[in-house]
């Protein structure tokens, strides 16, 4: 997002005066050219938002109405047990997808960086997963962790019988399998994101390490890792979206279920919207959704610009 | 199916450390191809073989059975012809979306670059903190101005919503690449007369082949993976192929045909998977440049 600001106030005197009668002459078009964005972010980004605030605040069941509320949706909303229960679900789901898929994708990145043979077939395995959909991931662990046919059956033969690895049907573990399967998918892509970082860094650095005796891993602890923030904080930010999206993995995983044990915002607002029919609960949930978005990224953004900024000036 | 497992080259250096690397690396891509390779060796399996309980082992008898019954008679509801008809529906909302936010996002970019409208970096900004609202705040108004339109639950609303979704992503894209470019070059162009669309058509659109290569492979795997969309506004005539596989496997009453289900799933990631293993880098840099949002 940030601009190159510097370029732009190089090139200017010089293009001044060349450009004047001629933005004048085919600006037209420019406009023209404008108005699908304009548009899009007028009415589908802006102008939804504003009516979803708005409906928030009314008493709307299946058709949206205008008789004004107050806050009574967003009460009912906390005291609304499943709604509850998918918030916790999801903070407990965030917090372990994130770290563990930066934790594994780390690892991997690093792993990978130590001039191994076959890099590129490695890398190739570790991303393959996040070219797929989440349904397709979904649908391939309900497989892989069905209690019955699956890898608990395996466990029982190969000689430990009473092992316990029915999670998808446990109401207190379902959402550590959600966390298994889209770590599984999405580990690859922080591996990348961080293993172009590591790539990045001057080699230098490596060398003095060397000089000096100091031992790999606290290069690495010390030093690598804190210069890698720009592209951690990048992976967070692409997986702290992903958790906030979480719905197709639910949907094709565990619907839900068992019982309501494994329910996520996401979908929590899909439902109220479509089957449900009740607009006006599903509009608040879905403001307090966007409310903790801003809330948690505009922090990342502030200080990532700020560091940007630095680096920049120096 | 044979894991294509790295070699282990020995003689070189191999110290306990490195041992310890390659044991992680070679456990680690075990754990990544599990799943892939339960999915192949369920799906070649008769169920007779499945129902015995080993999800792991080899199958005896090898047959493309379930395959066949995925492609072309797997039920949804009581439709019976196959995956293959959310294929071709996919197939349908893929390509003309693939293609218009590709040219929504280049021409965005372009005039973003070198035109700069008065008010274009603000609708930029706003546009990409767009990119971080969770769908759910918009699909219920959008669903209802699509409505109003007459294009909800029709082929050209589903391409128009991809449009609309892909466009921060595709606008950050060609931005950054076109601002990248000597500008000199343009204002050649603007010196020797050439208009708004005339530099954009003969100048930058030969140029931007990379980028545009970058940009088919997001929009083709990303908007065969959506779900959630398809679902909402795609219409029960148009459902893509994640929707359908999902109704087939979820919605299904009776015995489950677990080789079939995987066989359907398999071929629905085909395709993001075949752009995947050809493209490579390219798919890599695909992902590095989305992420520059910010």
């Amino acid at each position: 997002m940030a601009a190159t600001p510097a370029d732009n106030s190089l090139r200017k005197p010089a293009r001044r005066v060349k450009r004047k009668p001629l933005r004048k002459r085919f600006a037209l078009a420019a406009y023209v050219a404008m108005i699908p964005m304009a548009l899009t972010v007028v009415l589908a980004y802006l102008g939804t938002m504003l009516w979803t605030l708005r409906t928030s605040f009314t008493n709307s069941r299946t058709f949206p109405s205008t008789s004004f509320a107050g806050v009574s949706q967003y009460v009912r909303l906390f005291n609304n047990d499943r709604w509850m229960l998918s918030l916790q679900n999801i903070v407990i789901y965030g917090v372990l997808f994130i770290v563990a898929c930066l934790v594994i994708g780390l690892l991997l990145a690093i792993f990978i960086d130590q001039k191994v043979v076959a890099e590129g077939a490695l890398r190739t395995i570790f991303l393959y997963p996040y070219a797929m959909s989440f349904v397709a991931t979904g649908l391939a662990w309900q497989w892989i962790l069905n209690p019955e046919l699956g890898i608990q059956e395996v466990l029982h033969r190969i000689g430990f019988p009473n092992a316990h690895f029915d999670w998808i049907m446990d109401q207190d573990r379902v959402v550590y399998t959600l966390v298994i399967a889209t770590v599984w998918q999405a580990s690859g892509l922080v591996m990348a994101l961080l293993l172009a970082g590591l790539r990045g860094i001057d080699d230098e650095i490596w060398k003095a390490a060397r000089v000096d005796g100091i031992p790999r891993w606290r290069v690495y602890t010390n030093i690598v890792i804190p210069m890698l923030g720009a592209s951690l904080s990048t992976a967070f930010i692409l997986l702290f979206v992903m958790v906030v999206k979480l719905y197709d993995a639910v949907v094709a995983m565990t619907q839900g279920g068992p019982g309501t044990a494994s329910e996520v915002p996401a979908k929590f607002i899909m439902d109220y919207l479509f089957g449900r029919a009740n607009l006006g609960l599903a509009s608040a949930a879905s403001i307090v959704l966007l409310v903790t978005v801003l809330a948690i990224l505009a922090p990342v953004f502030y200080v990532r610009s700020r560091a940007l900024r630095l680096r920049g000036s120096r | 199916m044979n894991s294509p497992r790295p070699p282990l080259k020995r003689g070189s250096r191999l110290t306990p450390a490195r041992l310890g690397v390659y044991a992680f690396l070679l456990t680690s891509a075990l754990f990544f191809l599990l799943p892939l390779y339960v999915m192949v060796i369920t799906s070649v399996k008769p169920m007779a073989e499945i129902r015995l309980g080993n999800i792991l082992a080899l199958p005896a008898h090898l047959t493309l059975d379930a395959w066949s019954v995925a492609w072309q008679s797997a039920c949804t509801g009581l439709n019976c012809n196959g995956i293959r008809v959310g294929f071709w529906n996919s197939v349908r909302i893929v390509v003309p979306s693939t293609i218009l936010s590709i040219l929504v996002g280049a021409v965005n970019g372009y005039a973003l670059s070198f035109w700069k409208p008065r008010g274009a970096s603000l609708l930029f900004a706003i546009l990409l903190m767009g990119a971080f609202i969770p769908v759910q705040v918009m699909v219920y108004p959008l669903v209802r101005v699509l409505a109003s339109v007459h294009l909800f639950s029709s082929l050209p609303g589903i391409v128009l919503i991809h449009i609309i979704f892909g466009m921060p992503v595709m606008t950050l894209l060609f931005r950054n690449y076109y601002v990248a470019l000597p500008h000199e070059l343009f204002q050649a162009a603007r010196v020797d007369g050439g208009g708004f669309w005339r530099i954009f058509l003969q100048l930058m659109v030969p140029m931007s082949t990379p980028i545009i290569v970058v940009a088919v492979i997001m929009q083709v795997t990303g908007i065969w993976n959506d779900f959630i969309l398809g679902l909402v506004f795609a219409g029960t005539q148009n459902l893509p192929m994640t929707v359908q596989l999902n109704n087939i496997i979820n919605t299904t009453t009776g015995e489950r045909l677990y080789n079939v289900n995987m066989a359907a799933t398999i071929l629905t990631s085909m395709v993001p998977l075949a752009i995947y293993f050809v493209s490579g880098r390219w798919f890599v840099r695909g992902i590095a440049s989305g992420a520059v949002k910010g």
